[in-house]
């Protein structure tokens, strides 16, 4: 089986993070990136599954030189071999654009049965890449798994839901996104580390893609961000002196906020 | 000369990352409840930590191309800067558990204990010290007797490392065999299974620091254990923990390291953002000097430790001396070690009240830093290999 998880890189949560005052876009110069921790439980079910079977996996990214490093951290912890687009073009892509060069470097990868991704990234969280994606390749997409198994050609996931747990069941090849319910991703060995010299990294443009520049990047973005603030200071809170009638007072104060 | 390969810098971003979600999270309760994570070795396993000095057929990754002491040093002062007590179980678990049986076993003893104890299902200890014999370990009472094919063991051993957990499966330890031809006693190293009948484990005891490091005294009462179990040849004992120290000191090295960091860090940060006198006491030369020899002192230990683990793997490559390695381990330990009590003393002070606090992480790194100067040959038996070393007089 052939599954390509696609990764991406992405500025440290724990870090300040901030956005490049010139055009909007999302600082990734000054920050300690790293793989986001959300497609880590991607890889983490890709390995799984190759593991179980004959599979191989290769990890998919686009983005600036530094995102080789989130290509490095997935080889350590396994994955065989690694696709990294990496073209000026594509700064400031939106979902829609990256869905697209995604979309190309999986079809020149070529007889793929999964692609696993993760739920969102923890940058732009906004969860639409997958089915975008499974879109443009024509797959069945079938997003959110807390649990996945592939047998006899059919993917089946778990989808926990508020009120209802759903099992869902799609034909190979199709798109999977994954959950940070679904595994507890391995940290890199020692022998992984070294095993992830060794391993093939190949490097695409988009005229490896056979995109064109204009469909991609900040101009063809069909969302801008217009502007950005930080997030004002936490105001100080309120301190209740219980005399006797704590419970009142924090009782009100909850009431009157509507929390109660 | 010696520097930090990337493969290094790598795998230190993964110790790292691994301290900093499965051990901070939950150290302060750990080290309240002098709780030992049995759980987190078979982990400490899975990132190859035990390994890194054991060759492959035994599950380990060393070699050319793969792993090093250096790299245990990185993993050792990694763990070591979010909590001491992680740290030494790792240095104990790999110098004076497994290489021991590494380095003087014969194959079947390696076949039997290495695999799980690199994997990380199981620990093992080196049982040295006795109540009445630290740093003179020569002064050993500990006896071993011969009777057929067995060797029936008496005696006690003190403070011995990993020797009481629940996946401890055997404790080298060290016995009188006989008596040399000059009077001195003879010692021989023997492997000790855990569960043998005549070998107890006492309670853990109630310690200053490193709560969460497994540490007990062990008895011996009538011990027996078949004639293979010897470690070695008959009488090899003292050359073998003198070897086995050598390496060990080096680890401590590393683990001081880790301590001193976690204070140059907690230190630096906290000076930044606590205000007093309406400005952030960074501001005050009395504490912003004090961090800079802090950021000395641990530039100081890290080089002095990293270049003491470089000649180590340099020996292990035939291109150094024993007594090369033997001084520099020495200099390093006695550096390292006093460099991390006075930077805990500095990190204490800096946070004030809060230092002393066990909600604040130095507070736990002030009680843990001291053992450094004492375990593996204290700051004292260090000044006397090091003068010695210099061919200094002896008495
Ligand atoms: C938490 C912990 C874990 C340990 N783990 C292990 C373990 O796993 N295995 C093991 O075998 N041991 C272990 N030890 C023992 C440790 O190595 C010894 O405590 C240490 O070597 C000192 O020996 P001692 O306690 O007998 O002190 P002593 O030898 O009695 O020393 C007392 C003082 O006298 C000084 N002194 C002694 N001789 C001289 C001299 N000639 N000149 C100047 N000063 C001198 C010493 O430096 C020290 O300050 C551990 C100890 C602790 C506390």
């Amino acid at each position: 089986m052939n599954i390509v998880v696609c990764v991406k890189y992405v500025p440290d949560a724990q870090a300040e993070r901030t956005f490049n005052a010139s055009d909007n876009t999302t600082d990734r110069e000054n920050v300690d990136g790293l793989l986001s921790e959300l497609d880590e439980y991607a890889v983490e079910e890709a390995l799984k599954l190759a593991e179980a079977g004959e599979g191989e996996v290769t990890v998919l990214t686009v983005g600036p030189d530094s995102a080789a490093d989130a290509i490095k951290k997935a080889l350590q912890m396994g994955a065989d071999k690694g696709v990294h687009v990496n073209d000026a073009a594509i700064h400031g892509s939106d979902a829609v654009a990256t869905s697209l060069v995604l979309a190309e470097a999986i079809k020149k990868i070529g007889s793929v049965d999964l692609v696993i991704t993760g739920m969102a990234s923890t940058d732009g969280t906004m969860g639409v890449v997958p089915a975008m994606l499974a879109e443009r390749l024509g797959l069945p997409a079938v997003t959110y798994a807390s649990e996945l198994t592939v047998d006899g050609g059919v993917a089946t996931i778990r989808r926990d839901g508020d009120a209802s747990t759903q099992t869902i069941t799609a034909t190979l090849p199709a798109l999977v996104s994954v959950t940070d319910q679904i595994n507890e991703p391995r940290y890199p060995s020692f022998k992984g580390i070294m095993a992830a010299k060794k391993k093939p990294v190949d490097t695409w443009s988009l005229a490896d893609l056979g995109v064109d520049a204009s469909q991609v990047g900040l101009d063809a973005a069909w969302t801008r961000v217009e502007s950005f603030a930080a997030r004002p200071p936490r105001s100080q809170g309120q301190i209740v002196t219980d005399e006797g009638d704590g419970g009142q007072k924090l009782a009100a104060f909850l009431s009157e906020r509507k929390f109660v | 000369m010696f520097e930090l390969s990337q493969d290094h810098e790598d795998f230190r971003k993964v110790v790292r990352d691994f301290a900093e979600k499965e051990v901070a999270p939950n150290i302060a309760k750990w080290d309240a409840d002098a709780y030992f994570p049995t759980d987190l070795v078979p982990k400490m396993g899975d990132l190859g930590l035990f390994g890194l000095v054991v060759p492959e057929e035994y599950g380990g990754s060393a070699g050319e191309g793969g792993g090093d002491f250096t790299s245990l040093c990185v993993a050792i002062e990694e763990l070591g800067r979010v909590d001491q007590s992680i740290g030494i179980t790792l240095s104990a678990g790999v110098g004076l558990g497994i290489n021991p049986i590494l380095t003087f076993g014969n194959d079947e003893q390696k076949e039997r204990f290495l695999p799980d104890l690199v994997a990380g299902r199981a620990l093992a200890g080196f049982g040295l010290t006795e109540p009445e014999a630290g740093s003179d370990a020569r002064a050993t009472r500990t006896k071993a007797v011969r009777d057929g094919d067995e060797w029936v063991i008496s005696g006690a051993k003190a403070f011995i490392t990993n020797s009481g957990t629940d996946i401890t499966s055997v404790v080298t330890v060290t016995a009188r065999t006989g008596t040399e031809d000059d009077g001195t006693a003879q010692i021989s190293a023997i492997l000790v299974p855990a569960g043998t009948p005549g070998f107890t484990v006492e309670p853990a005891y109630h310690k200053l620091g490193w709560h969460v490091s497994d540490t007990h005294g062990l008895t011996f009462e009538g011990c027996r254990v078949p004639a293979g179990n010897l470690l070695g040849a008959e009488g090899e004992g003292f050359k073998q923990f003198l070897k086995t120290l050598d390496d060990g000191r080096i680890a401590i090295s590393a683990l001081a390291v880790g301590c001193a960091q976690a204070c140059l860090e907690l230190a630096t940060d906290y000076a930044k953002t606590r205000t007093a006198f309406g400005r952030p006491i960074g501001v005050n030369q009395g504490i912003a000097f004090q961090i800079a020899d802090l950021a000395v002192m641990v530039e100081g230990a890290r080089m002095l430790t990293y270049k003491a683990a470089w000649l180590k793997d340099e020996l292990h490559a035939g291109r150094r001396s024993v007594k090369e390695v033997k001084h520099a381990a020495a200099i390093a330990k006695l550096y390292s070690t006093e460099a991390a009590v006075t930077a805990t003393r500095i990190a204490t002070q800096v946070f004030g009240g809060n230092g002393f606090m066990e909600e604040f992480p130095v507070a736990r790194f002030y009680r843990d830093a001291k053992i450094l100067e004492i375990g593996e040959g204290t700051s004292e038996v260090q000044r006397m290999l090091i003068a010695r070393g210099l061919g200094l007089p002896q008495a």
